[in-house]
């Protein structure tokens, strides 16, 4: 009789590795980029692409950096939160739009209920994309007053990231 | 309108799935006869219910209707109509669907080739697939459902993934679901059999060619999986031992142990409750396999949607299909009886050896597979395992594997002896040593992996050969005569043994002499790799229906004479501005030419990547061999026999009823 229940006992134990895999998250993939400064670049803006947008503008503020994309189903879903958040005005959030072209991005805008943003950058071809390593749209990163890379967080942005993640860390990089 | 019917049509099928689900099992213990009675229309109703679902949803992503959530996140207006048909399946919620759709295929088709089953048999069979099916359409009508809406409507569709813009994605899907799914009638088969308490030769008989037929399928579909792989992806691979791979690759091994296993329970009455254990572990692998690629605990190329909301759903579904039936299992297997003895050395103990090994090798690949797991809900950090783990483990289990496949068609059932059979095999086992020892000093690279590879191919070929041989020896009628009394069930076995060898000679040969060089090229600019001369001759733009392609055009010459010409393509797909490579490929039986485009360099030169791998097909030749072996045995005289018997039966009790 007990060798019979040996093939139970086997998936039990298997089922709570699952279980307890299910709580973690394959995506939570430590960034190599945290604690590093953010990448440098210089791209058109997406209001007006004879206008050049760089990160160099923002040192001495804390702000957070979305990147988005029409084509991103994904997005919509995060975007009424990040609306939310630049209405409250609490953290300036600079979009960089990715792998898209401009009128489609800014129809979406439109049709999304308004523009979070208080810069958008075109990155067209995503070349900026790969030195962020970024793998799936959308993605964001809250950056430093010394314009370093504190906080990455692949996928949409959640009520609960925001308030659990992104607001406490944003009070404690104020503070430094 | 349409999707609502569909959505509908699901509901209702849940509906007919608990009632096959309930009724029958429960009539089948009381016996009660009307209630058994209710499975056979009940799985006939459930089909077409979710016949009419599927083609709702088929519906609406042919006529563009991006209202549906899941066509305006699978499909675009650009889309040739037969991707957006085969984008049905796609994504998370209509590869569910697709499931339940085939899970029912073979629940209809048992209920027309069940007559000669007893009623109470059928009716557990079909009420422990209607459980299952419960189990899905529950699933997809929660947190799945392929027809919720998009209100406001999208304007155009966010298009399928270009990866699996191809035509390896109109078949690939679904031959592969017919073999994992297909292994639910094994299972099935097995449960209905514990319920009963009659796990005998006849369940065994029954089991066969619904195992077998699964297990083609399934050998079939991931040929053409690792097939599209290599093609589609650009880097030569053809096997990455991807999560999903593994996922399939697993009740693949288990499902072959199975058919074998079966055999033995047949024909000696041995192993049942093993092969009960098998039956029960190749489906509870494919729903494992389903729980990895769709719960989002495994990231891979292949999960293209993960939620740990669905996981949730489907782990409690496997405690209860997979646990449940453990339980069962050591609830009543320990009161099945042992079958016939046989001695060490036996056909009966090469089978069991090789079940052994196979089962192994199937849980070897599912440690790979949920190692990374294990440790990073352990808290010891994130790793990946990959080719060189499961390369290590997979050659040692599977060398003895396949010298024992050899060697068991010419063993006696019960008892045999090792001094007579290296007497019959001495000849093939030395045309095998030899040739793994000459061959590759011939061609110029000895290696003890093309050593080894060499000589198990070429032992199963000559091993298969003394088999046919001696088989052909019992009587002195014609050849011809004799080679047609040999049954089909004969020839399938050894042909799908004869498969393995190619397979294996396949493999050793590609592993052992390929050769790739990535180089710089501009227009005119020539590349030498194994004697091949590949000369660029620049690029042209193309407009594909979705994408723009920049197309490479390659000549490959040998000594002189021009042997292909190569097109491989850089595609940008316009809708996810996203970029693919379409290798271009000579194929050949000994050798294939292969490139694919890099990045484009300044004055229009580019990044080439250029293969040469020899005898690359004979891996999917020897394939194709093992699923005609599995056609072969299914077409046997007994198979048909049985049914045109049955039909006479049918008709006889017609008679008697009309008259």
């Amino acid at each position: 009789m007990k060798r019979f229940l040996i093939p139970l006992g086997l998936f039990f134990v298997l089922v709570v590795f699952l279980a307890v895999g299910l709580r973690h998250d394959p995506s939570e993939v430590p960034s190599p980029l945290i604690g590093k400064p953010a990448p440098q670049f210089s791209l058109p803006r997406l209001d007006d692409p004879q206008q050049s947008f760089s990160p160099k503008e923002l040192l001495g503020q804390v702000w957070l950096f979305n990147v988005w994309a029409s084509w991103c189903a994904a997005c919509r879903d995060e975007h009424p939160i990040l609306l939310e958040l630049s209405r409250s005005g609490i953290i300036p959030i600079y979009g960089m739009d990715y792998k898209d072209s401009r009128d489609p991005a800014l129809r979406w805008l439109d049709a999304g209920g308004g523009n979070p943003y208080r810069v958008t950058v075109m990155d067209e071809a995503g070349r900026v994309g790969i030195d962020y390593g970024v793998y799936g749209v959308p993605e964001t990163y809250l950056i430093d007053k010394k314009g370093v890379i504190r906080f990455k967080q692949i996928g949409p942005v959640t009520e609960k990231v925001l308030l659990e993640k992104i607001l406490p860390l944003y009070k404690e990089l104020q503070a430094e | 309108m349409i999707p609502e019917i569909g959505h509908f049509a699901l509901i209702i099928a849940l509906l007919v799935a608990l009632v096959q689900g309930v009724f029958p099992i429960i009539g089948a213990a009381r016996g009660n006869a009307a209630w058994m009675a209710l499975a056979k229309p009940a799985a006939r109703a459930q089909f077409l219910l979710v016949a009419i679902a599927i083609v709702c949803l088929g519906y609406a992503f042919a006529s563009m209707d991006y209202s549906v959530l899941y066509v305006a996140s699978n499909s675009n207006s650009k889309l040739p109509l037969h991707y957006r048909v085969a984008a049905l399946w796609g994504g998370h919620e209509g590869s569910l669907l697709l499931w339940a759709f085939i899970l029912n295929v073979w629940t209809v088709a048992v209920t027309f080739f069940s007559k000669h089953l007893p009623d109470t048999t059928r009716a557990r069979i079909l009420g422990v697939m209607g459980l299952i099916s419960v189990g899905f359409l529950l699933f997809m009508l929660t947190v799945s459902s392929p027809f919720e809406r998009l209100i406001p409507a999208a304007l155009d569709g966010r298009d399928l993934n270009p990866l699996l813009q191809d035509p390896g994605m109109v078949f690939h899907p679904p031959m592969l679901y017919m073999g994992y799914v297909g292994f639910s009638v094994a299972f099935a088969f097995a449960i209905a059999a514990l319920l009963g308490g009659e796990l005998d030769a006849a369940w065994a008989r029954w089991s066969r060619p619904w195992t077998t037929l699964a297990w083609t399928f399934l050998t079939v579909g991931i040929m053409g999986g690792s097939n599209w792989a290599y093609y589609e992806l650009g880097w030569g691979g053809w096997w990455f031992w991807d999560a999903v791979e593994n996922a399939s690759f697993m009740p693949w091994l288990v499902g072959t142990a199975l058919i074998h296993s079966l055999a033995v329970t047949e024909k000696r009455g041995s192993f049942k409750a093993w092969t009960v254990l098998l039956a029960i572990s190749a489906f509870s692998l494919s729903l494992l396999g389903t729980f990895l690629v769709r719960s989002g605990v495994l990231t891979s190329v292949h999960a293209f949607a993960t939620d740990p909301e669905r996981g949730m759903f489907i782990l409690a579904f496997l405690i209860i299909v997979i646990g449940g039936s453990l339980a069962l299992f050591a609830w009543r297997a320990p009161t099945v009886g042992k079958g016939g003895a046989f001695s060490v050395i036996s056909r009966e103990s090469f089978l069991l050896a090789n079940n052994v090994l196979l089962v192994v090798a199937a849980g070897s690949v599912l440690l790979g597979t949920l190692y990374p797991l294990f440790l990073d809900t352990l808290g010891l950090g994130k790793i990946s395992v990959g080719p060189p783990y499961f390369d290590t483990v997979f050659a040692p289990l599977m060398t003895p594997a396949v010298f024992l496949m050899a060697i068991g068609p010419l063993a006696r059932w019960k008892q045999a002896e090792i001094p007579n059979l290296a007497l019959r095999l001495r000849w093939a086992f030395g045309v095998s040593l030899a040739t793994a020892i000459i061959l590759p000093l011939l061609l110029g690279h000895w290696t003890p992996m093309i050593g080894l590879g060499l000589f198990l191919a070429i032992w199963v070929f000559s091993a298969s050969l003394q088999t046919l041989r001696e088989r052909l020896a019992i009587s002195t009628l014609p050849l011809a005569t004799r080679l047609r009394n040999i049954q089909r069930a004969w020839w399938g076995m050894w042909i799908a043994h004869i498969g393995i060898g190619f397979f294996i000679l396949g493999v050793t040969i590609v592993k052992g002499f390929e050769t790739e060089t990535a180089v710089r090229m501009r227009p005119g600019d020539v590349t030498h790799l194994s004697g091949y001369d590949f000369t660029f001759n620049g690029t042209s733009e193309q407009q594909g229906p979705n994408y723009t392609a920049t197309r490479g055009h390659l000549t490959v010459t040998k000594n002189g004479h021009e042997v292909a010409t190569l097109d491989p393509e850089k595609r940008i797909y316009t809708v996810q501005n996203m970029p693919m490579t379409e290798a271009g490929i000579s194929a050949g039986l000994f050798s294939d030419q292969y490139a694919s485009l890099g990045e484009p360099l300044e004055d229009g030169a580019w990044s080439v990547r250029i293969y040469h791998k020899p005898m690359v097909n004979w891996i999917w030749g020897g394939c194709l061999l093992m699923g005609l072996g599995g056609f072969l045995a299914l077409s046997d005289r007994r198979y048909r026999a049985s049914k045109k018997q049955v039909l006479a039966q049918g008709q006889a009790v017609e008679a008697k009823a009309t008259a």
